[in-house]
Parts: C-alpha cells; sequence; structure tokens
C-alpha cells in the first residue's frame, strides 16, 4: 500500500497530526538540552581530585580560649597524629579540593604584567603534602623539609619554589618546558621557579558553571605552613581505617587540649555535600524527562484511539474489501511514523534553537548535535511503541461493521 | 444555566473515564513540575523588603581603574568596598541612613557553663542598620550612634540566638562572651530573615546567616577578620592596618534615599567623590560609580543561579507539552460527543451556548487537574527539599499565592488548551449530525 491514502487519511485529521507532532517536536528540543546538561553534570561531580579520597580526611581545629602559641599548638597536634596507628601522614594545609571555595590567585609570567597568564588554586603544603594527598609528581623534585616555611596573616616570606599541577603548567608554558622557569604567584615583584610538577590535583572549587570553572585543574602548591588561630590538618590513613582512625585522631586532639572546636570529614563525605547540589538537578531532570516521555507517549494513544474510534466504519469497509490485519496496522504506523519524523526534523531544528539560545541567556553547555539526533530516534521509537496497541485495536474491527449503518 | 453546565461537565467527566484520568493526568503532571519549580524561582528572584526595597541603595565605586586583573564583572565595578572608600561614604553622611557592613566569625561561650562554646555568625553594621532594613525587635532596640562612636561592647541578637542561650527570655541587659570579650544585648530581634540575603550576597543568599550584630567601629578595633569574599587588586603588606589602608574591597554599603531626588544628588555625590580622588591623585581614571536599589542589585549579582532558570524553562516546556496533550485528548473526547451537540443544536441551542457549555466543561477539567498539580507540588517541593543544599530549604514553601497561582493556571491553561475543540464543538452541523445517527 503507498503512502498517499495515509497521507490524505491525515490531511482530514490535520489538526491531530500537528499536535502530535509538535508535541514531540516540544519533547526532543527540552530532553536533548537535559540530556547535555545531566551528562555535563554527572561528568563533572565525578572527576577525580588525584587525591587517595578513599582514606583522606581533613580536620579542622580551632582553639576556643586564643592562649599560648599557635605555633607550638600546631606542632603538639602533628606530632600527637603522627604518632598515632593507623596513620599514614599528615600536614597543615589552608584549602582542600572540594571545599567549595578558596584561595585564588592570578599567575604572571613577568613582573607587573597587566593581564595575568592565568588563574589558579592557591594551596600550602609542606614536604610531606604530595605523600599525604597520594598525589603523583610527573616532573622535578618534591619540597625539602628546609624549603618549608611559616606564613602567617602579618608574615608571608617569599616562597623559595612551587609546584605545579600539569594543567597550569601547560597552561603558562604550552611549548612543556615548565620545569624550572620561574614564575609569579600573590608576590607580583618576585618570582619563585617551578620545582616540580603535580599529576593532578583539582582546586577547591566545585562550581560547574562561572569563572572558577575555567580553571578548576590549576593549582600552585607553596612551601608554606599556615599558622594562625585556626589550623586545617589533612590526615591519609591505613587503607580500610579510615573511620577508626578519624575517631581516635579526634579523641587525640580533644585530650590534648580540650578548650577546641573540631571538626572532621572524610573526603568521600565531602564530595557527596560538594556535588549534592548538582545530583539534585540531575535526579530533577531526570524525573522531568521520564514524565515528558510517559505524556508523550500517551498523547499518542489517545489521540491515536480516537482517530481508530472515528475511523471504524472506514477501516470496516478496508477490511470488507480485502485489507488484513497487518495492513490496518501498518497504516497506522506509517501514520505515526510520517507524522514523528516531521516532528523530530521540528524537533531537531528546535532543540539545537534552544540550546543555543540557552547557551546566551543562562550558563548552559553546548549541546553536541548527536544528542538531538539521537533524541529523534527515540521519538521515532517511541512514537512506534505508543501507537502499536491502538493500531492493534483497529485492527480487530470486524469487517462485518462496514455493512452495518452508515 | 452554569450550573447546570457545571453538572453536564461533571457528568461527562464521568462517561469517559479512561480519557478524562488521562487529560486530568495530564494537566497534573504539567502543574504539578511547573509550580514546584515555579515556586523556589519566586522565592529566590522574591523581593526581600517589598515596603523599602526602592530607597535602598547599593553605592559603587571604582577603586581599581581599567586594568584590573583576571576576570572582569559586566561593567567592571567590584561588587564591594574597600575600608577607605567605606569610611569616606560612612564621614559625608550624604543619605537620610547609612552603614558599612560585614560578616564575621566569633567564639561565643554560652552564659550556661555546661554547653560547649560554638562559633557564631557575627554580622558588624552601624546603628542605621536596623531602622534602614526596618529590623523588627522583640525585645529592645538598636545601640545608638554615640555606641558606634564610643565603640560600645554591645549586641543585637536573633531570636533564635535568644531562645538558644537565654531560653526565649526578655534578655536586655545581659552578658554574652564573644572571643572572651563581654557584651551587653541590647535588643532581641523578632523573626526576620531577609530572602534573599540581598544585603550580603556573598556569604549564603538563601540560608541563614547572620546570628548576633555589633558595632561596626569595635568590629574593626579588635581586629575582627571578615568571612566573606575579599578581593585585592595587587598584593597587599601583610597585617590588619595595611588590610585598612590597601585598596582590598571586602565591605558591603547600604544607604536609604527617600526620594528620587535624594537618589540624584547622592549620585552627584559619589560621581564627586570619585572626581575628588583622582583630584589628590589616588585614581588616575576618571569616576566610575554606581547606585543599584535592591531589585536592580539582586539581578546585577545574577542572584537567581543559572540552574534555577534552566529547570524552570524545561518545567514549563514540559507543561506546554502536557497541555498539548490535553488539547488532543480534548478534541477527541469532544468530537466524540458531536452526536450530542447536534442533538442540543437542532433543538435550539445557540453556537454560543456550545461553546460555553465546552468551555465550562474543559473548566472543571482544569480545575481537578490544577488541584490535582497542586498535591503534585507538595510532593515536589518535598522531594526538593531532600534533594537541594540545605541554604534552600527555605525556598520550598509553598505560600496562599503558589496555590492560587497553581489552581487558576490549570483552570486557565486547559481552557486555552480547549478553545480550538471548542470552537469546533461549536461549528458541528446539526443537520449532518442527526443524518449520520
Amino acid at each position: 500500500m503507498g503512502i498517499h491514502p495515509i497521507l490524505s487519511a491525515m490531511r482530514r485529521n490535520k489538526f491531530g497530526a500537528i499536535l502530535i507532532a509538535a508535541q514531540m517536536a516540544v519533547t526532543l528540543a527540552f530532553l536533548a538540552n537535559a540530556l547535555t546538561l545531566i551528562e555535563h553534570r554527572l561528568a563533572w561531580s565525578a572527576r577525580p581530585t588525584g587525591v587517595d579520597e578513599a582514606n583522606v580526611f581533613v580536620m579542622s581545629t580551632e582553639s576556643t580560649d586564643h592562649v599560648g602559641d599557635p605555633a607550638a599548638r600546631q606542632a603538639t597536634d602533628l606530632a600527637a597524629l603522627r604518632s598515632l596507628g593507623g596513620v599514614v601522614d599528615v600536614y597543615p594545609t589552608n584549602d582542600f579540593p572540594m571545599q567549595g571555595g578558596g584561595w585564588a590567585e592570578t599567575v604572571e609570567l613577568v613582573a607587573n604584567q597587566q593581564t595575568p597568564a592565568a588563574l589558579t588554586a592557591y594551596y600550602f603544603g609542606d614536604e610531606r603534602a604530595l605523600h599525604t594527598l597520594g598525589l603523583t609528581l610527573v616532573a622535578g623534585r618534591n619540597f625539602s623539609a628546609d624549603e618549608i616555611v611559616v606564613r602567617t596573616d602579618s608574615n608571608v616570606p617569599q616562597a623559595s619554589g612551587f609546584l605545579v599541577t600539569k594543567a597550569l603548567a601547560q597552561r603558562l608554558f604550552p611549548a612543556g618546558d615548565a620545569l624550572g622557569r620561574s614564575i609569579f604567584v600573590e608576590n607580583t615583584a618576585a618570582p619563585s621557579p617551578i620545582i616540580g610538577i603535580i599529576d593532578r590535583l583539582q582546586g577547591p572549587y566545585t562550581g560547574a558553571t562561572g569563572i572558577t570553572s575555567t580553571f578548576a585543574e590549576n593549582s600552585v602548591l607553596a612551601p608554606y605552613r599556615p599558622i594562625g588561630e585556626s589550623s586545617r590538618y589533612m590526615v591519609r590513613a591505613q587503607p580500610g581505617q579510615l573511620a577508626s582512625v578519624m575517631k581516635s585522631a579526634e579523641a587525640k586532639l580533644f585530650d590534648l587540649d580540650g578548650n577546641r572546636i573540631l571538626r572532621s570529614r572524610s573526603m568521600a563525605e565531602i564530595r557527596l555535600q560538594a556535588y549534592r547540589g548538582n545530583r539534585g538537578l540531575v535526579v530533577l531532570l531526570v524525573a522531568v524527562c521520564t514524565a515528558l516521555l510517559i505524556v508523550t507517549a500517551f498523547g499518542v494513544i489517545g489521540l491515536t484511539s480516537y482517530w481508530v474510534a472515528q475511523r471504524r466504519q472506514q477501516i470496516g469497509i478496508r477490511r470488507a474489501l480485502g485489507a488484513t490485519r497487518r495492513a490496518i496496522v501498518k497504516h497506522f504506523q506509517t501514520e505515526n511514523f510520517l507524522i514523528a519524523a516531521a516532528g523530530a526534523l521540528g524537533g531537531i531544528a528546535c532543540a539545537i534553537g534552544l540550546n543555543l539560545w540557552m547557551v546566551r541567556s543562562f550558563e548552559m553547555v553546548r549541546m553536541d548535535n548527536s544528542r538531538a539526533i539521537g533524541g529523534a530516534l527515540l521519538m521515532l521509537i517511541l512514537g512506534q511503541l505508543a501507537v502499536l496497541w491502538p493500531a492493534l485495536r483497529a485492527a480487530s474491527i470486524p469487517p462485518a461493521l462496514a455493512t452495518r449503518g452508515g | 444555566m452554569l450550573a447546570y453546565y457545571v453538572g453536564l461537565g461533571l457528568r461527562s467527566l464521568r462517561r469517559n473515564v479512561a480519557l478524562t484520568a488521562l487529560m486530568i493526568a495530564a494537566i497534573g503532571v504539567g502543574i504539578g513540575a511547573s509550580m514546584t519549580t515555579l515556586t523556589v524561582f519566586r522565592a529566590m528572584s522574591g523581593n526581600p523588603i517589598p515596603q523599602k526595597s526602592h530607597q535602598l541603595f547599593a553605592p559603587q565605586i571604582d577603586n581599581w581603574g581599567p586594568n584590573k586583573p583576571g576576570e572582569q564583572s559586566e561593567d567592571q565595578l567590584e561588587d564591594q568596598l574597600s575600608y577607605i572608600d567605606a569610611m569616606a561614604l560612612m564621614r559625608a553622611h550624604a543619605a537620610r541612613r547609612q552603614s558599612a557592613l560585614y560578616l564575621t566569625h566569633l567564639f561565643l561561650r554560652p552564659p550556661d557553663q555546661q554547653q560547649k562554646p560554638l562559633k557564631v555568625m557575627v554580622r558588624a553594621a552601624y546603628a542605621d542598620f536596623f531602622p534602614m532594613f526596618d529590623v523588627p525587635f522583640k525585645y529592645g532596640g538598636a545601640w545608638t550612634a554615640a555606641d558606634d562612636e564610643s565603640r560600645a561592647a554591645v549586641v543585637v541578637v536573633t531570636r533564635d540566638m535568644n531562645d538558644r542561650l537565654f531560653g526565649g527570655i526578655n534578655s536586655i541587659g545581659k552578658t554574652i562572651h564573644l572571643d572572651n570579650e563581654m557584651y551587653r544585648v541590647v535588643g532581641v530581634l523578632d523573626d526576620w530573615q531577609p530572602i534573599p540575603h540581598f544585603y550580603d550576597l556573598h556569604v549564603v543568599p538563601f540560608g541563614e546567616s547572620d546570628e548576633i550584630f555589633l558595632p561596626f567601629n569595635r568590629a574593626i578595633d579588635k581586629h575582627m577578620a571578615g568571612i566573606g569574599q575579599t578581593s585585592c587588586m595587587s598584593e597587599v603588606q601583610a597585617g590588619w592596618e595595611a588590610r585598612l589602608r590597601s585598596d582590598c574591597v571586602w565591605l558591603q554599603f547600604w544607604a536609604e534615599l527617600p526620594t528620587a531626588a535624594d537618589v540624584q544628588k547622592y549620585r552627584g555625590y559619589l560621581y564627586n567623590y570619585a572626581a575628588e580622588q583622582r583630584r589628590v591623585g589616588r585614581f588616575n581614571w576618571p569616576p566610575h560609580t554606581q547606585l543599584r536599589d535592591v531589585m536592580q542589585w539582586l539581578r546585577y549579582r545574577h542572584v537567581v543561579p543559572s540552574e534555577v532558570n534552566i529547570l524552570l524553562l524545561v518545567s514549563f516546556g514540559f507543561l506546554f507539552v502536557c497541555l498539548l496533550n490535553a488539547m488532543g485528548l480534548m478534541l477527541a473526547k469532544i468530537m466524540g460527543r458531536a452526536g450530542d451537540i447536534g442533538v442540543r443544536r437542532a433543538l435550539g441551542a445557540s453556537r454560543g451556548a456550545i461553546f460555553a457549555q465546552c468551555l465550562v466543561e474543559t473548566g472543571v477539567v482544569g480545575f481537578t487537574g490544577g488541584v490535582f498539580g497542586l498535591a503534585l507540588t507538595g510532593l515536589g517541593l518535598l522531594s526538593a527539599r531532600s534533594l537541594l543544599p540545605k541554604d534552600f530549604v527555605a525556598l520550598t514553601h509553598l505560600d496562599a499565592a503558589d496555590v492560587a497561582i497553581a489552581v487558576l493556571l490549570g483552570i486557565a491553561a486547559t481552557v486555552a488548551a480547549g478553545l480550538y475543540p471548542t470552537w469546533r464543538a461549536a461549528h458541528v452541523l446539526p443537520a449532518w449530525q442527526l443524518k449520520a445517527q
């Protein structure tokens, strides 16, 4: 059977056909964009930080009475933590990955450069930092113990050298000769050399959009031991002992000084919290997309059923004239295919248009056009599945119907 | 007649249960999804201080010049002020009321020695802060301008904090310890939590923040460090005094300007201030200043995250699809009754009467769908509460306006979707239908 009778049948039901096509087009436009966003956010929240997350936790401590020498207090804490069973290593830091916000700096290649060469996260750490976090050095060397200097709010000594991440090194020196080169970070008048390159150490920012997302993998590790009223310790536990070490570490620090506010969180916990909003967005989008597909499918079922009911007599006549059940089913399937194809084509255009507009108006990611095409295929399949039931009902109309009424 | 049509509408709903249920479900689900995001969006983009938002202004002064490092905002202005500029504005007293403010973190030792010390969010502000923002008091009141001058050790606490520390009694005159210093309570706030937290968007725009308020000058004297964002154009010498002398921006500033003339005057004052700074050699660029009221400020700071905009868009797209769907089903349902309509027309019903009847019928569907959608919105908000970060929980409350919007949206959208099918119904030819019977 040719397409002609289907087209002429459709012409009598223009409005219904247009409704279904429009519904599919709009569904596709939102589906493709939502999928793009879902993919982007899932990938974003799954990015590795470079840290041995399974075994590392963060302890923040602050003395409530502010008496005594903060440097001595910190040294006591660190020594106590290091002597604890199950602790691999410890170091004091300013910020940590997935913290949500933190110290950002500009990096310049020449003194007082007007436009900075890069933006970067700015971490402090000592010679134990790499080992504690489980970072890999891909070039150069680690800090030595005698390079580490104390840093306070009122005393900021010059860094003898920096460790930088591979991402930052590549950004600053695309030729690949970053090691040994001098960069200006924080101090715009005096540079320090890059002494080592870290494979990966993510910055403390978690936002999937905005300025901080553009330098998420840029980090500088400076050889400072931060001393102040509060301290933050990164602790790495023996594999599998994180929970017990966390507990004994807290008890130990409270033993040393009960007048403190102490908070410890595992990196796993931090990750969960950091991407909670992202996860919420993904769940909401998945829910809306599923509902969209279901509603569209029911729309097809509803309207096709109506057409079947409307054309009972015509179908009966066709059956009486010798059309097989298969031919009737095929009629509705072809009809649906034509409508869905029109909807899908319109939908691809809508999806691309919507994406361009969203990229301009909101901080939306660009859509890969294959998503729109994949969505179009999905629409065709959805249409065929939805039309099956009413089409089978149509095929079961007895030919005898044609002889009655009319 | 209307009651009769409503009765007919209800009866016809019962006649084709599957189709009706599908229609109500489609509308309900669409309304539920869009209302859930709309509720959150409305709370985020709402006016936190409607009675005064047009009289409160945040001034901005370009103290970094055109050669700023890093990313630049759209108008090349920073959204906070340096200590130098904020103090100059305070001294000038060019507005009816004004206050520089910032947030700091202090240790609080509860009066009950059994409780552990806790860290509290403390807002440093001037006495004008309270009358300027219409802050309600339960007990006592704001401190005075004289307290500002004398750097008095006085505090205002929120109602929650008062409940926690003093069990909710009138605590005026009692003392609390903040960072090992004694402070006298002069005021207890009543419930007050502007959403968004317009006067300082750096901390948590939608969550709770300030728990205790104390005089700005005292906070500065005691070197209480800001915990919001601090941005510096260039390297700054270490230490508190150097920070105060620097061009780092870290202070919020608000001014109350009741009339348009006051606003005009203040704009002029800001411009002249920047010009003066250029004349004395501090700035070497043309004056660049800005003055925005509360709602302009919230838009400027993009307080509604782009994710929420996207969600809103997606859910209204979904509502649109649901309505297209309902429209198709409605068409099927109404045209399925072309016979009845033909009979009514033949018995003398006018087109208008048929139109009215069908419209009432779709209205009934829309109302039911809207109510169903409202229930879904409630569920949606409950699940959103468990999904979203804690700071957003305050946004997931359904108010009376939201309920009205949901039901009206349901009716309006369904009736709009039903217009074409209804119009078709009204044009059913009586003779043709009767013959077909």
